[in-house]
């Protein structure tokens, strides 16, 4: 009899998710069904070589490598970012040219753009975005503030989902000021607590709120329909989509979302026992929501993206301090469900590696942008496998000749004994084609291991 | 002993740096040397996040004492001497790209260095540097941009400086995320900084302090 869940190691998890991702299914929950034979062949080679990759403990066939792209295969395809997040279609119809063009062995499917008109219906305040804030031929681009004050620590920490829907959500949603109104629900309490905590729903700001989320609602599931419709047609043409979903470090989840990066940073010397506290409170809830993606999508990988923990951003001490033991503590937490994390260390992360590599070996995945990779493979690279690093400057400005040259260095640098893919190394949005396709035909010309 | 306000506020001792002004205030002390006093202390954090002993959180911290320190002294302030400046910049964002976290850094970096910073703030169209530059007459223009996009604005901001006939009275630095010696040439930038420091280092050798 097979093992229940409950009665798996963390190895066997970890297998576990590779299994299924292996076996992808419809929406019906059956096999899904490849365009051919071949196409499935792929499918699960590309898996098989970046599981190989991850888990270190055999050589791939060759060096893995992705496109890992943020508007790029919107203006490679003719559109404006305003375009690919208004109209569904021609977004996916962009991310498909750009996968069957590059063929990479995993991608991030169509979504990273996003549907423009749920953001309008709720009015999102931490971003602007194509035609609301920046002009259509540009990106969407985060307007980090004060969502949360500095006296709110208490509240956050003494029950962090009241205080998003309370607090955080109102401000960072204009639709969604009615929240303001809503009652605790752990005050419906017995026959005589139940009338009392329903009046704010008869208010006229609470109804307008819900109906504006029932708007929402109905059109995020028409932009999901597009997008699972496209994931099922590219993993039956052969390529895997890499991630299952995403969770965040718990310092860049106040750093980025609630407080800003001058709120947190003034909060690291005004009351740093309040953040720590915060922080601690909130790695159960990242984990949750790693673990939940994973297990609901039937795949391992959950895109983690690091921002506020760079080099430069705090000394390594407050690293040490203020950054890491949580974020580690969610990686562990994700890994002993037989998750593997996948951070993108964004920006320059060479001075945090000596403290990154305490993870156990073969159940990480890290995406490197600018860090120094010959000392990353003698640090993390030791217990983890690192895809990234071609540079966003090459890729728009540069040759296909530098391009190569580049990636034949990163290979020799990297690649030896496995743990390496192949890839960019921050999210771009211009590049020249010629140069993505020098990047993944030499990837795959000098990846072989032989 | 009289507590020392410049280490103080160097050392980022928010609540101690804010007594001594308060007390010296108190006693009827000159604000503008109060004031002299702070710039020194910022001077030496400057110094602290040049050789890495501060980072951002440092750096953001210091300018809030400052702003306290600063809100306590005006009001006393009966004549207003400006400090003189070494030389004046014009800086921004460029068109298309919102970022201002790295921007901001180098203009308070090159604030406490003695500068005077024209800051534009984000997103800013081409043509409002070069209004800015008219108006100002300042020698050195400065272009922050984190997205690969922002290699364009920035090339399209340096054409059409050259375009209004200002490309040799201006010495053009760019920095961000993602800029490189390879940016810099595809912009027609004079320079480019891989930190706040190599900013105000730059600034200062074409400023001619250096």
């Amino acid at each position: 009899m097979e093992k229940q869940w409950e009665e798996m190691s963390t190895d066997e998890k970890q297998e576990e998710l590779f299994a299924r991702w292996m076996s992808p299914k419809d929406p019906q929950g059956n096999d899904l069904k490849f365009q051919n034979p071949q196409a499935e062949k792929a499918y699960k080679e590309r898996i098989t070589r970046i599981k190989d990759a991850i888990q270190m403990k055999k050589l791939p066939d060759r060096v893995p490598f992705f496109v890992v792209p943020s508007f790029f295969p919107v203006y490679n395809a003719g559109f404006t970012p305003r375009e690919a997040m208004y109209d569904y279609d021609k977004c996916c119809m962009a991310f498909k040219k750009f996968i069957m063009e590059f063929a990479p062995d995993a991608q991030i499917g169509a979504v990273a753009p996003g549907p423009g008109k749920v953001f309008d219906i709720l009015d999102y305040k931490l971003y602007s975005w194509p035609g609301h804030g920046v002009s259509p031929e540009q990106p969407f681009q985060a307007n980090e503030g004060e969502y949360m004050k500095a006296d709110e620590y208490d509240a956050l920490i003494d029950d962090p989902s009241n205080f998003f829907s309370n607090t955080y959500l109102p401000r960072a949603f204009s639709a969604l000021e009615g929240f303001k109104m809503l009652p605790t629900l752990t005050g419906i309490l017995e026959i005589y607590g139940v009338a009392f905590n329903f009046i704010p729903f008869g208010l006229p700001p609470v109804q307008a709120t819900y109906k504006a989320l029932f708007e929402a609602g109905a059109e995020a599931l028409k932009w999901a329909g597009a997008m699972g419709a496209h994931n099922m047609e590219i993993n039956a043409a052969g390529f895997p989509v890499l991630w299952a979903g995403f969770t965040k470090a718990p310092f860049d989840v106040i750093g980025d979302t609630l407080r800003g990066t001058r709120g947190v940073m003034l909060d690291m010397y005004r009351q740093p026992d309040k953040l720590l506290e915060a922080l601690e409170k909130l790695t159960p809830i990242m984990i949750k929501m790693g673990v939940g993606v994973a297990k609901m999508n039937g795949q391992p990988l959950v895109f983690m993206p690091l921002h506020k923990g760079a080099d430069g951003f705090m000394s390594d001490e407050q690293f040490k301090k203020f950054y890491w033991p949580t974020f580690r503590k969610v990686m562990l937490g994700l890994i002993a469900e037989g998750v593997v994390p996948n951070p993108a260390a964004e920006g320059k992360w060479t001075t945090r590696l000596e403290v990154m590599q305490d993870l156990p070996k073969g159940k990480t995945l890290w995406m490197m942008d600018q860090s120094d990779m010959a000392k990353a493979k003698k640090t993390l690279g030791k217990v983890a496998c690192m895809y990234g690093n071609v540079p966003s400057d090459l890729l728009a400005l540069g040759t296909p000749q530098q391009i190569k040259d580049y990636v034949k260095k990163l290979i020799d640098t990297c690649a030896k004994g496995g743990g390496y893919i192949v890839s960019n190394g921050a999210f771009f949005d211009q590049a020249k084609v010629e140069n993505v396709k020098a990047m993944v035909d030499f990837a795959k010309e000098y990846g072989v291991y032989k | 002993m009289a507590k020392d306000l410049v280490n103080t506020l160097a050392d980022l001792k928010e609540q101690e740096a804010i007594k001594i002004v308060k007390d010296r205030l108190s006693a009827g002390e000159d604000p503008l040397k109060i004031l002299g006093d702070a710039r020194k202390g910022m001077e030496i954090v400057g110094k602290r996040f040049a050789s890495s002993e501060y980072f951002i959180p440092d750096l953001v911290y210091s300018g809030e004492i400052l702003k306290a320190v600063t809100e306590l002294v005006k009001p006393k302030l009966t004549t207003t001497t400006e400090s003189k400046k070494l030389g004046k910049i014009v800086f921004g964002t460029v068109a298309g790209d919102i970022h201002d976290i790295g921007k901001d850094i180098v203009v308070f970096m090159l604030d406490v260095n003695g500068f005077e910073v024209h800051d534009l703030g984000v997103d800013v169209p081409v043509q409002k540097f070069v209004d800015k530059i008219k108006e100002t007459s300042a020698p050195i223009v400065g272009l922050s941009g984190f997205l690969t996009l922002a290699f364009d604005s920035m090339k399209q901001t340096v054409d059409a400086i050259k375009a209004a006939g200002l490309r040799d009275k201006v010495n053009v630095m760019i920095g961000g995320g993602q800029i490189t010696e390879e940016v810099r040439k595809y912009t027609g930038a004079d320079a480019y900084g891989k930190d706040a420091m190599a900013g105000v280092t730059l600034a200062k050798k074409w400023i001619g302090t250096d």
